[in-house]
């Protein structure tokens, strides 16, 4: 039972002006590549049963989820000298020669009913010793999810950190139509970009997705009638409610830890202030109350705090208070503009965007340290999300005016576009691990 | 005859003189990158019943008032500096127009729609377009226009008129628009 997936780097597939459920991916390209990437080797699956094998290649999905992770070095099919489909037929001089350290093999067989189960090894080159090995049973459907999983077991094999190939993001689309119009639209896709869906489209805005901690729903903005509503969407279901429409600004919502509140922001009050909404018991709970902007709230992991954006010092800068009420104390003090933050999985990092001279990026904030690193080279780069296991952080960026997402590891070292063929996409958000 | 073009001439200079003070409104029109999204929807909806303007031969006006382009009320939108939301003195007397014209016709709504440029956070732009969004509506209210008639909006980043990633485009997105 696998429904979704993942990976570190997406890959976008825009929905045309009709609305296919799936549309050809994006095209990924990789801008730098990391220093000293494992060497890595998936052979194609063999097929192990009557008739015609399923059409998901699954080493070719696990090769290219490990690649764009930006840890490992894969070798091109065409490179390969020998096909063994099990341990039992590896010879590992022939990898040895080809410099892989490591060599992943597999098989497909029919599990009656339309099934398959998936049996892949992992091997370690040199010693020659088996390091994985699992049977996976799945249907036509899950195959690629499947893939994604293995690329989980043979990352966190490797790398010692959890994979996130098998995780979701969200994201907004923006498609002109006729007459300037445009179609604006929120979708979920795996990881890799692949399997897109449109879960609300309108001609109005839609802003600010965020996932609930268990990624079973989203929230977000819609100005469908005109002004902004803060709207709970169950993401299998498209069941929604909508949670907060008070007179004027209605934003920014963010998810606590255990998916009770949602701290928003209001402007009812006469200018943008912080509220905390429980959602069981729709009560309201201010935060912040001041007459600067005060927007853009994200909990600390431990829920303990919120981070936001005021300018009550007179320009975009990072607060943090107690998310139970409390003094204000400001945490960035680097560059004229930073905004839009949001907490690394393990509360040790902040990724915001930062003004650097003109440009816009994507900075992180070392909480221990206060060193800012910024790892975005764009000019209007924002909106940034940190993968569930804190490898990456994807963001939004314009590159010859068009909208596309970008991800780079948290040390810089890697990073990647991720093109668009039609129309903008922006506000992409990683969804947390599925619960 | 020669009577009546004199008759004219006041209402001529004053159409040459406000076509003088627009001239970085009108080049921003005819900018190749302009989408003028936001004014095509507020004059279709608001004033189906307006005529086409046009240079006309009677002394006055046919059309709605507002619209009349000898009145700076035909001006329907204003510009800011990046992450400022005062209103800049050559503004100053449109809004003043437009407040005045409310306080007139108490009758008459206007939804004043605060729009940012693309730099910087989305969420922080809506704040943003509402603090503009929020002057005007200040200095519409010191001419005598009232709350009640007044509703604002902050789209924020979110509906630029001009969709280019320079100055140009980011000046003429960062407005405030009156949408009677």
């Amino acid at each position: 039972m696998i429904f979704n997936q993942m990976k570190k780097l997406l890959i976008f597939v825009l929905l045309l002006a009709c609305q296919m459920a799936y549309s050809a991916p994006l095209k990924i390209i990789i801008t730098e590549s990391a220093m000293g990437a494992l060497p890595i080797a998936a052979v194609p699956f063999g097929w192990q049963g009557a008739g015609q094998p399923p059409n998901e290649d699954i080493a070719a999905i696990i090769a290219a989820d490990l690649k764009r992770s930006g840890r490992f070095k894969t070798m091109p099919t065409k490179d390969m000298i020998a096909f063994p489909h099990t341990g039992a037929n590896v010879d590992f001089r022939d990898w040895r020669v080809l410099g892989m350290e490591s060599l992943v093999v597999g098989q497909v067989k029919p599990n009656g009913a339309g099934g398959y189960i998936v049996r892949f090894q992992l091997f370690d080159v040199f010693k020659g010793e088996q390091l994985a090995g699992y049977s996976i049973p799945t249907t036509a459907r899950d195959l690629r999810a499947t893939a994604h999983q293995i690329s989980d077991l043979i990352y966190e094999k490797l790398t010692g950190q959890r994979g996130a190939f098998a995780t979701r993001v969200a994201y907004i689309t923006s498609v002109a139509q006729i007459k300037g119009k445009r179609k604006i639209a929120l979708q979920v896709a795996d990881a890799d970009g692949h399997h897109p869906q449109t879960i609300v489209t309108s001609t109005e805005p839609l802003m600010s997705p965020a996932w609930s901690p268990d990624g079973s729903k989203l929230a977000y903005v819609s100005f469908e009638k005109g002004r902004p509503s803060i709207f709970v969407q169950e993401v299998f279901t498209g069941k929604r409610q909508r949670v907060a429409s008070f007179k004027g600004i209605n934003g920014a919502p963010a998810w606590s830890p255990d998916g009770r509140k949602l701290a928003l922001t209001l402007s009812k009050d006469g200018n943008p202030d912080i509220f905390i909404l429980d959602l069981a018991r729709r009560t309201l709970q201010p935060l912040t109350r001041h007459y600067a902007i005060d927007t853009e709230p994200a909990w600390s992991p431990d829920g303990r705090y919120i981070i936001w954006t005021s300018d009550r010092g007179g320009k975009p800068q990072i607060y943090r208070m107690p998310s139970g009420g409390g003094k204000a104390e400001r945490i960035t003090f680097e560059g004229k503009y930073n905004a839009r933050a949001s907490y690394s999985p393990d509360g040790k990092l902040i990724a915001m965007v930062t003004q650097v001279g003109q440009d816009f990026r994507i900075g992180v904030l070392d909480l221990a340290s206060s060193q800012l690193q910024v790892l975005s080279e764009g000019i209007l780069d924002e909106s940034p999300s940190f993968a569930p296991n804190g490898s990456m952080v994807i963001y939004a960026t314009k590159v010859k005016g068009q909208a596309e997402l970008a991800a780079v590891s948290v040390d810089g070292r890697v990073k990647q576009r991720l093109a668009l063929q039609v129309g903008d996409v922006r506000e992409p958000v990683w969804a947390p691990y599925s619960q | 005859m020669k009577l009546k073009m004199i008759k004219f001439i006041p209402l001529m200079l004053a159409v040459l003189m406000f076509v003088g003070c627009s001239t970085t409104e009108q080049k921003a029109e005819d900018s190749p990158a302009s989408v003028s999204e936001t004014a095509d929807k507020m004059d279709h909806s608001t004033h189906d019943d307006a005529s086409t303007s046009g240079a006309k031969a009677s002394s006055g006006w046919a059309g709605h008032p507002l619209d009349d382009p000898a009145k700076l009320t035909s001006t329907r939108v204003i510009h800011f500096d990046f992450d400022r939301s005062e209103i800049k003195f050559e503004y100053q007397a449109i809004v003043v127009a437009h407040g005045e014209y409310l306080a007139q016709h108490p009758s008459q709504t206007v939804t004043i729609e605060g729009h940012c440029d693309e730099r910087g956070s989305r969420e922080y732009n809506i704040g943003l377009g509402e603090r503009r969004a929020n002057t005007v509506k200040r200095l519409l209210m010191a001419q005598g226009a009232t709350s009640g008639q007044i509703t604002t909006v902050s789209y924020g980043e979110e509906q630029p008129v001009a969709v280019a990633s320079n100055e140009t485009a980011w000046a003429q997105n960062r407005r405030a628009v009156f949408a009677y």
